[in-house]
């Protein structure tokens, strides 16, 4: 190709990226988030909790529970944890010291704090950090081991308190996709507020 | 190894075999410049416009050497556009978090691996990059290099299917309309059912919410330069701070992550991938993200088979890559299902299998049909971390990569890398039988069998090249996150993803140093380009040659007999490539996880 020619290759290699940028990088997420607003505001706006005038969290994103009335989520890597503007994993390997020794030390404080014996297994979900850090569910076996404690800070019977893991328990979608979980705000937000 | 996970692996396989050929007759279309849509009335004017403004005649098609140099031209642009973003964003619009600028060396590594569709993240996007970054920077390249490689692969099959004839196509009317017709429309739709799951589209700022209940944690103390403090002993410094507030980072993601997704490139707007709540927040929209990565490539299959003339062949390279995809999620499904021993030893009931890096929500399964899907396939978005997969699980996506990403492949250059496969196989097969190769009527020559050897090279030198050079550097082992055979899986599987232009992670490796982002985006840069040119120059050559017409010894290469063959050869190159590295790897922690109670 002669020198013309590939200037006249620039020129067109240019302009297709500046109409492109218009079509794809402009009218489209414009338009997407004009639906989305005008469909599905309330998840297109992060799914967030508005709750006697403040916005207390979303229920997708994990908030770093301790205290005893309340389900704990899993063990968070993203940030100093549970931080929504920093999401990531711990990135240990299987055979990292580090690794274990963390969880080592979460088995002894999840057993302490629900009052089980020395042998009884922990879920692994309870004990490992999420891929990002914000996973806003934990397994029913974990919830279930929760129970007990919470009523007792709660002072709340057992039965009640079962009933309301139920609730808070989503299935697998359309019955076969992904695995049965507790969202973990949602269910405290109830045990607090009632809604 | 539960009967959800069969019953969804079986839905997997079926829908994507399903949506083959309806897609596949979709792409014919498009990627003929003549080619009617039911979409013509509301785009066809637009196209025209579009042709106008670029000042380009529709009509002319291009060599083989005149289509690659308008490709090399366009990401060029391309590539200056997004780093001139990424090193401006503090003076663009839409950055309501005020981010500053990207470092040189990180702009440099961001552009390029958008630009060759790897999406390699140095950076955490929530806490790095602005709104208008994320939307016009990095998306502009979700579309393009996608729509790029969809391009080349419909060249190397005008190639095949020609004869005597000098030009494959023309590059801007295969990237235009393909970005038209096809990626535009798919992504709308399904960046509204992405919505709809609870992924986020606005242009606010990061929401702050108030803790339903506050906690305290051990922060650690820097000092004014940002270095972390340590006391006499060398334990880090830690003050007590309370946490009432939570800060949730938004932005235009939806948008983003459907074209991510659709296109292969996998570039996550959020830091932990499709593993974020925001970005993946129901099994269901995890399920037809993962169904999403494949569909493009798989309808590739047919769109090669119609194109030739031999609708059986298509099926036959699509089964090839199906039994290779099976193996793998079978692998990696049974090593994670089977869950960390030492965790076992301390009393974890793994039942729900290796839960570190993964989501409950999602569980072994789909993380690890994720995880076989975006490496077989050039997407590289995640949602289990990778890095902490047992030591076989992690072997699965590392291998994938390595052997070329032809299972499904990224969207084009899967089909255009398994094409060279298919001319080696039919290359060996010949030498086997005596006879001179021939593929679909084409003598295979001296020339194609080197271009295609070069564009197999070409990975195996970006890979252990640069792996080799990594691992026996300060500059190399500096950003480890785990020490002992773990770490040099990090630091080969970098080398990897960003050679096999995929994006995805072992992701503890801290790449955001000048070092591994110029190595990286160099090896980006040579998997890409330095693969598509020998590509490019055998449709060329492929083209020019005369079609015979069948005859007794041909070889056929529409039967179980060839299927066997492709796999084989796909995996013999593989293995005798990559098999002493892997040994240093992952397999050799396998053998030390199950064997010892060695720690690192």
């Amino acid at each position: 190709m002669k020198t013309t020619e590939y200037l006249k290759e620039l020129r067109t290699a240019l302009a297709s990226v500046l109409v492109l940028v218009v079509i794809l990088c402009g009218a489209y997420p414009f338009a997407v988030w004009g639906i989305g607003q005008a469909l599905f505001p309330n998840q297109a706006n992060g799914s967030l909790i508005q709750l006697k005038g403040k916005m207390v969290g979303s229920s997708l994103i994990a908030q770093g529970f301790k205290g005893a009335a309340y389900f704990h989520p899993r063990p968070s890597a993203a940030g100093q944890g549970y931080d929504a503007s920093s999401s990531g994993g711990s990135n240990l390997g299987p055979t990292s010291r580090k690794l274990i020794d963390s969880v080592t030390e979460r088995i002894a404080v999840y057993r302490s704090e629900n009052n089980l014996s020395p042998q009884s297994p922990v879920p692994a979900d309870a004990v490992t950090s999420s891929g990002s850090g914000l996973d806003p569910h934990i397994s029913v076996q974990n919830a279930r081991l929760q129970a007990p404690r919470v009523a007792k800070a709660r002072n709340m019977s057992q039965e009640r308190l079962r009933q309301k893991i139920d609730t808070y328990t989503e299935g697998r979608d359309l019955g076969i996709f992904g695995e049965p979980r507790v969202n973990v705000l949602n269910l405290n937000l109830d045990l607090d507020y009632g809604r | 190894m539960d009967i959800y996970g069969w019953i969804q692996l079986a839905l997997f396989i079926g829908m994507l075999a399903l949506l083959t050929k309806p897609v596949g007759l979709y792409l014919v279309r498009v990627l003929d410049p003549m080619g009617r849509t039911f979409l013509d009335t509301a785009l066809k004017p637009l196209e025209s416009t579009i042709y106008r403004l670029m000042g380009l005649d529709p009509k002319a098609e291009q060599d083989w050497k005149g289509y690659t140099i308008s490709l090399i031209l366009f990401s060029l642009a391309g590539l200056l556009f997004t780093y001139a973003i990424l090193r401006l964003q503090h003076l663009l619009p839409l950055n309501p978090q005020g981010f500053g600028p990207m470092s040189p060396d990180l702009a440099f590594n961001t552009a390029v691996s958008f630009t060759t569709n790897t999406n390699w993240q140095s950076y955490g996007g929530e806490s790095t990059l602005s709104y208008f970054s994320q939307m016009v920077g990095l998306t502009f390249h979700n579309f393009a290099s996608a729509a790029t490689g969809i391009a080349v692969a419909a060249a190397l099959v005008r190639g095949i299917a020609r004869q005597t004839a000098k030009t494959l196509g023309n590059f801007w009317v295969d990237l235009v309309r393909v970005n038209l017709y096809l990626l535009l429309p798919l992504c709308l739709i399904y960046a509204v059912f992405l919505v709809s799951q609870g992924a986020i589209q606005n242009f606010k700022a990061y929401d702050t919410a108030s803790l339903v209940e506050s906690y305290t944690v051990q922060e650690p103390v820097k000092d004014a330069t940002g270095t972390p403090v340590k006391d006499q002993n060398g334990t880090q410094v830690t003050v007590e701070k309370k946490m009432e507030t939570q800060t949730i980072a938004q932005g235009p993601l939806a948008s983003q992550a459907a074209i991510k997704m659709l296109g292969t490139n996998g570039g996550g707007f959020m830091n932990a991938n499709a593993a974020h709540p925001y970005e993946n927040p129901t099994p269901l929209m995890n399920f037809i993200q993962i169904l999403s990565i494949f569909l493009i490539p798989s309808a590739l299959t047919w769109y090669l088979g119609r194109m030739v003339g031999n609708q059986r062949h298509g099926w036959v390279v699509w089964g090839a890559m199906a039994f290779l995809f099976l193996a793998g999620v079978l692998v990696c499904w049974w090593a994670e299902a089977a869950g960390n021993p030492h965790l076992t030893a301390l009393g974890v009931d793994q039942l729900s299998g290796n839960m570190e890096g993964k989501e409950v929500r999602f569980g072994i399964f789909n993380s690890a049909l994720f995880a076989t899907v975006t490496t077989d396939a050039s997407c590289g978005a995640v949602n289990a971390m990778h890095d902490s997969f047992t030591p076989l699980g992690g072997l699965i996506p590392l291998l994938n990569i390595q052997l070329g990403e032809v299972v499904f492949g990224g969207v084009g250059a899967g089909l255009y890398g398994m094409l060279i496969f298919v001319v080696l196989t039919v290359f060996l097969s010949g030498l086997m039988i005596g006879r001179t190769p021939e593929y679909l009527g084409k003598k295979i020559e001296a020339y194609d069998v080197k271009v295609s050897v070069l564009a197999v090279l070409i990975l195996c030198i970006g890979i252990l090249g640069f792996a080799a050079w990594g691992a026996v550097s300060a500059w190399g082992i500096a950003g480890l996150n785990n020490t002992g055979p773990h770490g040099l899986s990090e630091i080969l599987y970098a080398y990897s993803s960003a050679t096999g232009n995929n994006g995805s992670a072992f992701a503890g490796l801290n790449a955001n140093t000048p070092w591994l982002n110029t190595t990286l985006a160099l090896a980006m840069l040579i998997g890409r380009f330095f693969f598509i040119i020998p590509v490019m120059a055998l449709a060329g050559n492929l083209a020019k040659k005369k079609l015979a017409p069948p005859h007794t010894g041909s070889f056929p290469v529409s039967g179980l007999t060839f299927l066997i063959l492709l796999v084989g050869t796909v995996l013999i190159v593989g293995a005798l490539t990559f098999l002493p590295a892997l040994a240093l790897g992952p397999i050799v922690e396998h053998f030390i996880m199950t064997g010892s109670g060695r720690l690192f």
